[in-house]
């Protein structure tokens, strides 16, 4: 074996000749927390409400969330994210079509909202199957003490469902930080392009894999150890049987 | 937004569905494949391995669940040369093809995932099995092969199979070893025609028909099953 290692590469002046690759390096890693930091948000507030509609009344508005689950669930997040940057500004009519073409920040704009709708999906069902968890008399009581059901909803059900999801919800958030990484097909410089790129320039290829995979590991523990203080704080759920949990996350 | 032109589509389904998405689909049957039975040694490794063993095991499963698979297969993609170097003592690194490299990478990946799958069907199972099938007189070998493997196969059969459409559709990440699957057969053909719009859309249709479907076909297994 003659490779040759050497971590002062780190501080060499990178291919567009202002930045170290050091510096490209937390660059790529800001973009990567930003665009999961986004799609997190945008998957909770979607998730939910699409996890509410696989329980409503309404046949048609459960069909609706079945679709949505369905369709974001069935093709890969990488052709997803190919349809929203080179499919859907075509089929928009024409001056909204180059207006979104030419955005600055274009693809971390369509990275984050794919990665969101595609991890809303996941999210959804880890709501339905939180509140079908609960015992069917917490609603029925809620509504015999003369609650709305949307009011039961709001105050009875979900507080109670959201504590169920936090486990689940924290692998999905490790999932949305490592999916980020597909945002490079796309022209995203996050974290794993910007290793690639300095393998590419400096071939110094094991230190540049090892920055990345020591910045994903980093932001991973910040975000196991932050669910875990809220998992805390909300309040011991009752821990479920490990093949539930698994049940759970890949059929969600 | 200009009309859509299927002809492309049409007049190349042989390079896009028989090329591209046959080698997906032959990627996914090896990998899924050789994962599982590595994913199985890997299991029961982790559960009555010798403590360094276990330890090592956890650390690679967990070191890799923890890293986004791009990453993955850049690792393997740079490194598998070096360690075939250094086994073989040959002087340079052995440079693989992207066909091979795709292969041992998502064997490898997978193992984790069907590792910790197969863990946790095992660990469903009642300790009286065990203890019953040693009472009998069967070799430490046999009650797992013969009691523990078969029961906590048939429990977690409906999760590996679902498995095995996330690593259908995660083999469209080849894509950046400019392996042609059918994410990489379709961006040659779109970018060579000009015709993005067409031939995404097929593709996305094509991976929601398949995988729709066999969802709903395990879905259907697991009800069999649990009415069992």
């Amino acid at each position: 074996m003659n490779y040759r290692w050497d971590w002062a590469v780190f501080y060499d002046i990178s291919a567009d000749g202002t930045s170290t690759y050091l510096q490209n390096m937390f660059a790529g890693m800001g973009w990567t927390i930003a665009t999961a930091i986004v799609s997190t948000i945008l998957a909770l507030a979607i998730g939910v409400v699409v996890g509410l509609m696989r329980v409503s009344q309404s046949r048609s508005i459960r069909a609706l969330g079945a679709a949505y689950v369905e369709v974001f669930r069935d093709i890969p997040l990488l052709v997803q994210m190919f349809v929203w940057f080179f499919v859907v500004p075509e089929l928009l009519p024409s001056a909204i079509g180059t207006w979104i073409k030419g955005l600055t920040y274009g693809p971390f704009i369509t990275a984050a909202l794919s990665l969101g709708l595609y991890a809303a999906a996941r999210v959804a069902e880890q709501t339905r199957a939180a509140i079908q968890a609960l015992p069917t008399g917490q609603l029925m009581a809620a509504l015999a003490l003369g609650l709305k059901r949307s009011t039961a909803f709001r105050t009875v059900i979900l507080p109670q469902a959201l504590r169920i999801i936090v486990p689940p919800l924290t692998s999905e958030i490790v999932n949305i930080v490592k999916n980020t990484s597909l945002g490079m097909t796309i022209g995203m410089m996050e974290l794993t392009a910007r290793a690639r790129e300095m393998q590419e320039s400096s071939f110094h290829t094991f230190e540049a894999f090892l920055a990345a995979t020591a910045g994903y590991l980093a932001i991973n523990l910040v975000i196991i150890s932050v669910m875990r203080l809220s998992e805390r704080r909300l309040g011991k759920s009752k821990k479920p049987a490990p093949i539930a949990i698994l049940n759970q996350e890949v059929l969600s | 937004m200009t009309a859509l032109d299927l002809s492309v589509i049409t007049h190349n389904l042989n390079y896009l569905l028989v090329k591209g998405l046959g080698l997906t689909i032959e990627l996914t049957m090896i990998c899924a494949a050789a994962g599982l039975v590595l994913g199985g040694v890997l299991a029961v490794l982790r559960l009555y391995g010798p403590a360094w063993l276990r330890l090592s095991v956890a650390a690679y499963v967990n070191l890799i669940r923890s890293i986004p698979l791009l990453l993955v297969i850049f690792w393997f993609y740079f490194l598998v040369p070096y360690v075939i170097a250094w086994v073989t003592r040959a002087p340079n690194p052995v440079q693989l093809n992207a066909f091979v490299s795709a292969m041992v990478t998502f064997t490898l990946f997978e193992a984790c995932y069907y590792c910790e799958i197969l863990r946790a069907g095992l660990q469903s199972i009642s300790t009286g099995q065990k203890f019953a099938a040693q009472a009998l007189g069967l070799s430490q070998i046999d009650v797992m092969r013969c009691v523990l493997l078969p029961q906590a196969l048939k429990s977690v059969t409906p999760i590996l199979m679902l498995q095995i459409i996330v690593l259908f559709q995660d083999i469209s990440l080849v894509y950046v070893l400019s392996l042609t699957d059918f994410v990489g057969a379709a961006t040659q053909l779109a970018q060579q025609q000009n015709r993005l719009v067409e031939v995404y859309l097929f593709v996305a249709l094509v991976y929601f028909v398949i995988c729709f479907s066999a969802t709903k076909g395990i879905r259907h297994l697991q009800l069999r099953l649990a009415n069992q």
